[in-house]
C-alpha cells in the first residue's frame, strides 16, 4: 500500500501548489488526479489573478473589494490573509516562469476586472489559468524525485482511521482498474467544483463535485453551498466562457435597444460591477423583454469597442472561441452571451490553513470554503484562492505529518469499494441511463437554482434531486471492462453530483434573504439581522442533510449597503 | 438538427480481439463538434466508447484524435466540416492518434511517448541569478513571443502525425521542442546556450526535423511547432554558433547556400557541401557511404546523371536571390507570432474576409517583430 506524509487528491492549481509546498517543507508527497494534471479545469481560467502588487495599490483595498464583492458573507480574517499574501505569491509565480504580460517598461502589467477599485489583475493574454497550470506542472516535473504522481487515478472514497481522522483514500487506477489503499498522515482535497450538476455550465466534464461529496460522506461539513456563481458572459450557443477580461479591456453589454443597460444597475462600475450584480442585470433585461438573439434569451457583448490589435493580443482565445464555436468575429461584431453557471463559492468548510473540522483532512481551491468568496466571488480571485490556500494547506499538512507516525488503516473499505463498483457494473439493464439522469439534474438545477430563485422552484428542485438519487441507485451502464471504464466512473460521479446538488438546494431553501449570488424573489432584500451567518450542511450519518449555522468573521469592515 | 454518421475505431484490450469499426448515427446541429457527436453516441447507445475529454472548448487538450485521417481535437472540429472532409462524403471517421500506443478505443498512451519527450527537454525554467526581489524586467515582446509556445495545450496532435518520429521514434519531436523554445526564448532562463547545445548535439534533436509542416497543420492552437524548431536552429546556429557533431548546422547552411546559388535544390552538391565540399576529407567517406543510396536513386530515376551534373538555370532565380538579400539584410530577424502585439487601432479592416485575421502568416498582414536577442 502506498504511504505518504501528504496525499493530495486533485492536480489543478490548488493541488499542484499544495504538493509543491508540502514537498518543499520536507514531506513525502503523492498527488493523485483522475485526469492528467494539465487537463484539470484550472486550465480554463482565462482572465487573470489579482494581487495588490503595485506600489500605489494596497492589500487593504483588495480585501475591502473582496469583502464587498462577497456581500459581506466572506470571512474577513481569511480574506485579509489571501490579499496580504497575494503579492508574494504572484512574484513567486513570476520567478518560476509564468510568462505574465509586461508593460512597456518590462514590468508586470495589469488589466481591470470586475468589482475591483484598482487594475490589479495580472494575466497571460487570456490563457492565464493554462499558463499557471502548465508552469506548476513544470515544477512537478522538476521535483519528480520528491513527488509521486498518480495520474489518471480515480478516488472512490476517503479513508477514516479508528479515531475518526482521515488517513488517506481508496483509489482506482483508471488504466488498469486496479484498486489500492493510499495511506497518508494528511489528505488534501483539491478536486475543484461541481459545475456539471448544472446544464449548461462553463465547467469541464470533470467538474463533478467529487471532493465535496467525498468529504460530506465522511462527515465533514459543507458551507455557503447556496452560493452559486452565474458568470455574466457565457455563450448562448453552448455555455462556453467568455472571459471577464473582455469587459476588463472595455467591452460593453448591450440590450435589444442598443443601450448600455448597466447604467441603470451600476452607474459607477458599469460592466465591471460584481458578477452577481451584472448577471442579475442581464437576466432582468432578458426577463423584461429586452434580450437579443433568437427568443430574446441573450445580451450583446460588444468587444468591437476595444482596439482590434489589443483584442488580438490580449483576448486571442475568445477571438478563437467566437470564431470556432459561434461563427462570430468578435473584433467586428457583438457576440450573444447570457449568464451561465460558472463557480461554486461554497464547499468543504476549512480554517485559514485549509484544515477541515475532520482531523487529517484538508481542502483547498474550489472544493473548499474558507470562506474568502462569501456570497459572490470577484473575478480573478479564484486563481489566487487556489494558490494561497493550496500552499497554506500543503505547508500545514506537512507540519502535521512531521509530528506523527503513519496511521494504520485496514483494507475493509477497499473491499467495500470494490463491491460497489462490481455492483454497478453488474446492474441489469432495467433502470434509466446515467446520462439521462445527469441531463435531468442539470436542467433542473439551471432552471430552479440559478440567478433568480424562489421557494416553489427550490422545493421542486429538491423533490427532483431526491427522486434522481433513488433512480441513480438502479441506473445501468454499458461498459463491463476494467481498462478505462469511464462508464462506471460516470455512475460514481453522478452520485457525487446528486449529493452536492442536494446540499446546494437545501442551503438555498434555508437562506430566506437575498445576498450575493442567492437572490430570492420571495425574499428580495438582504437581511443582516437574521442572515449575516454561514449555513453549514452536514450529513451526520443520515441520508438527509442537516442544517446548522456558523458566524461570519468580521475584522474591520462592517456590513454596508452594496453599490457599484 | 441533422443526422451524422460516425465511424469509430474501437479497441478493447481485454477482449483479445483486434481493433474494429463501430458506427453510430447521431443527431446534432451541424456546427456542433465531433466530440459532442461522440458524447451523444456514448450517452444514448454505448457508454463503453472510450475517449478522454473535459473542457469541450479546445483548452484542456484531452480529446486529440484523428478525424478522417487528420489529427486534431474532437471538440474543435465541427460536424459539418468533418463531413465535408470525409472520404466517402457520408461517414465521419474517428481514430486514435498515431505514433503512440493505443490503450483503449480513442485513448492513447501519452506517457509512453509524449510526456517522456517533454521530460527530455528539461521543461522548467532554470533561473538567471540573482533572482530579483520583485519581478524580472523583461521586454513586452519577449513575453508575447514565448506566449505562443505557452499556448500549447499538450494535446499530442503534432506528435500523432510527425513523419520524422515515424521514422525515428527517438526524435524529441514537435511538441517537446516547442516546449524547449519556451525556455530558450525566455530571457529569464540562465541555460539557453546549454539547452541549445544539448538539443543540437542530440542525434534525435532539432536537426532531426524534416520540415514536412505536418505539425503546423495539426496544431489546433497555432503553436506551429516546426516554426519553433526552426527558431531553435537559428538561435543555435546563428546566435550561438553551435556546430553540432551531427552536422545538422552545416547541412542546413549548405542547403541555404545551395538554393541561393542554384535557385532550385541541386541535390548532387548538397551532400558534399554539407561536409565542406567534394574534396573535403570529411566529405569523401560520407560520399562513399552514400553510394548505395545514390545508385538506388539512379536506378529508380529519381535523378539522371545529366541532371546531377548540369543544374537547370531559370530567370526567376534572380528574384529568389533578391529575397535572400532582403531577408538577410534586416536588422532584426523577423519571427512569425501568433499573438499580434500593440495597442494602436487599425486604420481600416483588411479588404479580405476578416475571419482568419488572427491566423499568423496570413498574406497582407504584417507579423510583429520579435527580437530574439
Amino acid at each position: 500500500m502506498p504511504s505518504h506524509d501528504v496525499l493530495i487528491i486533485g492536480a489543478g492549481l490548488a493541488g499542484q501548489r499544495a504538493a509543491l509546498a508540502a514537498a518543499n517543507a520536507g514531506a513525502t508527497v503523492a498527488i493523485m488526479s483522475k485526469v492528467h494534471p494539465v487537463r484539470s479545469h484550472s486550465v480554463a481560467a482565462a482572465g487573470g489573478i489579482n494581487a495588490a502588487l503595485k506600489p500605489e495599490d494596497t492589500w487593504e483595498s483588495h480585501a475591502y473589494d473582496t469583502v464587498k464583492g462577497s456581500d459581506f458573507l466572506g470571512d474577513q480574517d481569511a480574506i485579509e490573509i489571501m490579499c496580504r499574501e497575494a503579492p508574494d505569491e504572484l512574484l513567486h509565480l513570476e520567478h518560476i516562469g509564468v510568462t505574465f504580460h509586461r508593460d512597456e517598461k518590462g514590468e508586470l502589467g495589469t488589466r481591470a476586472f470586475g468589482g475591483a477599485s484598482a487594475a490589479r489583475t495580472y494575466y497571460v493574454a487570456d490563457i492565464t489559468g493554462q499558463a499557471l497550470l502548465h508552469v506548476l506542472y513544470e515544477q512537478l516535473l522538476k521535483y519528480h524525485e520528491r513527488l509521486d504522481r498518480y495520474e489518471e487515478w480515480f478516488t472512490t472514497s476517503l479513508l477514516l482511521g479508528d479515531d475518526g481522522a482521515c488517513v488517506g483514500c481508496i483509489a482506482r487506477d483508471i488504466r488498469t482498474g486496479r484498486m489500492e489503499v493510499f495511506n497518508a498522515k494528511a489528505t488534501i482535497l483539491a478536486t475543484g467544483g461541481a459545475g456539471q450538476a448544472w446544464k449548461p455550465t462553463t465547467n469541464g466534464l470533470v467538474c463533478t463535485g467529487d471532493g465535496i461529496a467525498q468529504a460530506y460522506n465522511v462527515g465533514a461539513p459543507l458551507m455557503d453551498m447556496e452560493m452559486i456563481q452565474y458568470h455574466p458572459t457565457t455563450l448562448v450557443e453552448n455555455g462556453f466562457l467568455i472571459t471577464e477580461g473582455a469587459r476588463g479591456e472595455g467591452a460593453h453589454l448591450l440590450n435589444s435597444e442598443g443601450k448600455r443597460f448597466m447604467e441603470a444597475y451600476a452607474p459607477n462600475k458599469m460592466e465591471l460591477a460584481s458578477r452577481d450584480v451584472v448577471s442579475r442585470a442581464e437576466q432582468t433585461e432578458i426577463n423584461e423583454g429586452r434580450g437579443v438573439g433568437p427568443d430574446g434569451v441573450g445580451i450583446y457583448l460588444d468587444v468591437t469597442v476595444v482596439p482590434r490589435k489589443r483584442t488580438l493580443e490580449a483576448l486571442r482565445e475568445i477571438v478563437n472561441i467566437g470564431k470556432d464555436f459561434a461563427g462570430v468575429d468578435i473584433t467586428r461584431e457583438p457576440i450573444l452571451i447570457r449568464p451561465g453557471q460558472h463557480y461554486i463559492m461554497g464547499g468543504v468548510k476549512t480554517d485559514v490553513w485549509g484544515a477541515t473540522p475532520l482531523a487529517g483532512l484538508y481542502a483547498a481551491g474550489e472544493v473548499a470554503c474558507v470562506s474568502v468568496h462569501g456570497g459572490n466571488r470577484l473575478g480573478a480571485n479564484s486563481l489566487l484562492d487556489t494558490l494561497i490556500f493550496g500552499r497554506r494547506a500543503g505547508e500545514h499538512a506537512a507540519k502535521r505529518a512531521d509530528a506523527m507516525l503513519m496511521p494504520s488503516s485496514s483494507e475493509a473499505q477497499l473491499r467495500d469499494d470494490v463491491r460497489v463498483i462490481d455492483g454497478i457494473i453488474a446492474r441489469p439493464r432495467e433502470g434509466r441511463r446515467i446520462s439521462e439522469i445527469k441531463d435531468e439534474l442539470g436542467t433542473t438545477m439551471n432552471r430552479h437554482v440559478a440567478v433568480f430563485r424562489d421557494a416553489d422552484g427550490l422545493n421542486t428542485a429538491h423533490e427532483t434531486v431526491r427522486r434522481l438519487k433513488e433512480e441513480a441507485k438502479t441506473a445501468y451502464i454499458d461498459d463491463r471492462g476494467t481498462v478505462f471504464n469511464q462508464d462506471v466512473l460516470g455512475a460514481i460521479e453522478l452520485g457525487y453530483m446528486l449529493e452536492v446538488a442536494e446540499a446546494v438546494v437545501v442551503a438555498a431553501i434555508e437562506r430566506k434573504e437575498s445576498r450575493g449570488a442567492q437572490f430570492r424573489t420571495d425574499f428580495p432584500e438582504r437581511n443582516d439581522g437574521e442572515w449575516l451567518k454561514h449555513i453549514d450542511i452536514s450529513r451526520n450519518g443520515e441520508d438527509v442533510p442537516e442544517v446548522s449555522y456558523s458566524p461570519v468573521t468580521i475584522t474591520r469592515w462592517q456590513p454596508e449597503e452594496r453599490r457599484y | 438538427m441533422a443526422e451524422f454518421t460516425l465511424k469509430l475505431r474501437r479497441y478493447d484490450p481485454e477482449s483479445g480481439q483486434p481493433p474494429y469499426w463501430d458506427q453510430h448515427t447521431i443527431d446534432l446541429e451541424p456546427h456542433r463538434s465531433v466530440l459532442e457527436g461522440i458524447l451523444q453516441a456514448k450517452a444514448r447507445f454505448d457508454g463503453s466508447i472510450g475517449i478522454r475529454c473535459s473542457c469541450r472548448a479546445a483548452i484542456c487538450g484531452s480529446c486529440g484524435v484523428r478525424i478522417n485521417g487528420q489529427p486534431g481535437l474532437a471538440c474543435h472540429t465541427h460536424l459539418d466540416k468533418a463531413l465535408a472532409s470525409s472520404r466517402d462524403g457520408a461517414t465521419i471517421v474517428v481514430e486514435p492518434m498515431g505514433n503512440m500506443p493505443i490503450i483503449k478505443d480513442l485513448i492513447v498512451d501519452m506517457d509512453a511517448v509524449h510526456w517522456k519527450k517533454v521530460q527530455r527537454v528539461t521543461p522548467w525554467l532554470i533561473n538567471k541569478e540573482p533572482i530579483p526581489e520583485r519581478e524580472y524586467i523583461v521586454p513586452h515582446e519577449n513575453m508575447v513571443d514565448v506566449t505562443q509556445t505557452m499556448a500549447c495545450i499538450q494535446c499530442g496532435a503534432c506528435v500523432s502525425d510527425c513523419l520524422s518520429m515515424e521514422v525515428d521514434p527517438l526524435f524529441v519531436g514537435p511538441a517537446a521542442l516547442a516546449k524547449a523554445y519556451r525556455f530558450v526564448g525566455d530571457p529569464r532562463d540562465a541555460q539557453q546556450e546549454a539547452r541549445l547545445r544539448d538539443l543540437s548535439e542530440d542525434p534525435h534533436g532539432i536537426y532531426d526535423c524534416t520540415h514536412c509542416f505536418k505539425c503546423i497543420d495539426a496544431c489546433p492552437k497555432g503553436v506551429a511547432p516546426m516554426n519553433q524548431i526552426m527558431r531553435l536552429r537559428r538561435r543555435a546556429g546563428s546566435d550561438f554558433g553551435i556546430v553540432d557533431r551531427n552536422n545538422g548546422h552545416r547541412h542546413e547552411k549548405a542547403f541555404v547556400t545551395n538554393i541561393r546559388k542554384n535557385g532550385l535544390l541541386h541535390e548532387a552538391d548538397l551532400l558534399p557541401d554539407s561536409y565542406g565540399g567534394k574534396l573535403h576529407p570529411r566529405a569523401v567517406p560520407e560520399l562513399l557511404d552514400s553510394l548505395p543510396v545514390i545508385t538506388t536513386a539512379l536506378l529508380r530515376r529519381k535523378f539522371t546523371p545529366a541532371k546531377a551534373l548540369r543544374h537547370p538555370h531559370r530567370k526567376e532565380f534572380k528574384d529568389l536571390r533578391d529575397y535572400f538579400e532582403k531577408v538577410e539584410g534586416r536588422e532584426q530577424r523577423l519571427e512569425l507570432n501568433l499573438y499580434i502585439t500593440g495597442y494602436d487601432e487599425d486604420a481600416a479592416p483588411p479588404a479580405d474576409d476578416a475571419q482568419n485575421a488572427p491566423e499568423q502568416g496570413e498574406p497582407g498582414r504584417t507579423p510583429e517583430e520579435s527580437p530574439s536577442r
